[in-house]
């Protein structure tokens, strides 16, 4: 497996990035503010306005290195990417596949592990808060994750697959509420909303959503898969719609358990949102920096992949799994194994 | 692994100068600029395999001298740094606002 190199964030709105050698150049009022050699870098996220000159992109996308553009409140808007790698063969097999039986096949395998994951936080929490949790609610709602993890399993059709999907998601966004043991005050949650998030909960499930998004979708370039046609969410123009399939399954383990353990460790301050009168909400600067670097934190965290049984940093997940789904379209996997958290 | 690179380039000469000026770009494409001749290059070990041929051939080997010390991957115990020249920390957060 390969290592998992950093990535470089700006949220500085005036900055512009530049080349220099081998070097990526952040320049703000033509003073030069950050200098780092280019294969130090696996991506580099641009929130707000910054601005990359071409050479810069040329040297990116030379090195396999993803730029990726996001708005300040962290929507994902696009990427540069070089020529994708792997073979038309591939992404061949894979719009065949789209359109024929293994898409149900594929499509439950995400739902699968989407449930089961979200299950294992329930579970989780139950675990290590058994004293603080109102229980009953939340054991029941395990009950019912378990069920929908058996009936996606049965399904026949993608519609089938994506009624459960939908099922299951509520029932557990509706006892997420439950396992946020501080300040309950401030972060309550009432299922999930989004575009815009509702509560500085959703706000911030949404925003690191995106950045896990963007780890995704640079995993399934990297071994050459088209993010665009995906299994479980349909076609649409625009819609990198094998990016979100990925993502389920790394839902709940990346980014669910890190908004509960921020919260529930207090490291979260409930002024750094900004309350709008359409009832958005949205994350401060401050408070941006702090879900960044926590992020990155537990992406160098070091895991045991159940499947690949070999000891990977968290953060190289998307690209494991992506690495399994291509090896089960090109023919090398009789099913693909999603990502289960024990 | 963390490569700590140092140099001393003999500047009497304008192909010396020249070539000070060279040897300080290629160690900037691999690595921080820590010390005015003190470089630390976080690279595999292809990396420091092409960065050596780049500066061996680039110095002038009667004049000039070079000197690599290797830190490997736990190079943070083996690095302090007091006073001016702020550096940073390629495997950290690395955050412009």
């Amino acid at each position: 497996m390969r290592k998992l190199l950093n990535t470089l964030y700006i949220t500085a709105p005036d900055s512009y990035l530049a080349r220099d050698g081998e070097n990526v150049v952040v320049r703000k009022e033509d003073q030069i503010a950050f200098r780092i050699p280019i294969h130090n870098l696996e991506s580099i996220i641009m929130f707000g306005y910054a601005g990359a000159s071409p050479s810069f992109m040329h040297l990116c996308m030379e090195r396999g290195v993803s730029v990726s553009f996001l708005q300040e409140n962290g929507k994902y808007l696009g990427s540069v990417v070089g020529n994708v790698k792997g073979n038309v063969l591939l992404r061949r097999r894979q719009y065949r596949m789209a359109d024929g039986p293994e898409a149900v096949t594929l499509a439950s395998r995400f739902v699968f592990a989407k449930i089961a994951n979200s299950r294992t936080v329930l579970r989780r929490a139950l675990r290590d808060h058994e004293e603080s949790i109102m229980s009953e609610n939340v054991v029941r709602s395990s009950d019912f994750l378990k069920r929908y993890m058996r009936r996606v399993l049965a399904s026949a059709t993608l519609d089938d697959v994506r009624g459960v999907e939908g099922d299951a998601a509520r029932r557990y966004f509706s006892s997420f509420n439950e396992l946020i043991l501080t300040d309950k005050e401030h972060f309550c949650m009432r299922g999930r909303n989004r575009r815009p998030p509702l509560d500085r909960v959703n706000a911030m499930l949404s925003f690191l959503y995106a950045l896990l998004r963007t780890d995704v979708q640079s995993a399934l370039e990297t071994v050459g898969l088209d993010p665009a046609v995906g299994f479980l969410h349909r076609d649409r123009p625009g819609r990198q719609s094998l990016a979100l399939d990925l993502m389920e399954e790394l839902r709940g383990y990346m980014v669910d358990r890190l908004v509960l353990s921020l919260i529930n460790r207090k490291q979260i301050n409930p002024k750094d949102f900004l309350f709008k009168e359409n009832g958005a909400v949205l994350l401060k600067p401050d408070l941006k920096k702090e879900l960044i670097a926590s992020w990155q934190k537990r992406k160098h965290e070091e895991i045991r992949h159940p499947f690949l049984k070999e000891k990977i940093a968290l953060g190289l997940l998307p690209y494991a799994q992506a690495l399994l789904l291509a090896r089960y379209i090109r023919g090398d996997l009789d099913d693909y194994p999603p990502f289960l958290w024990k | 692994m963390m490569v700590l690179i140092t140099y001393d380039v003999e500047t009497a000469t304008a192909a010396g100068k020249r070539r000070l000026r060279q040897v300080a770009k290629h160690c900037l494409n691999y690595g921080q600029r820590v010390q005015n001749s003190v470089f630390e290059c976080l690279v595999d070990p292809v990396q420091f395999k092409q960065l050596k041929a780049t500066l061996e051939k680039t110095i002038d080997p009667s004049k000039d001298s070079l000197r690599y010390y290797m830190l490997g991957s736990n190079w943070k115990n083996r690095v302090e740094h007091v006073g001016a020249k702020e550096t940073y920390d390629p495997e950290g957060l690395l955050f412009i606002e």
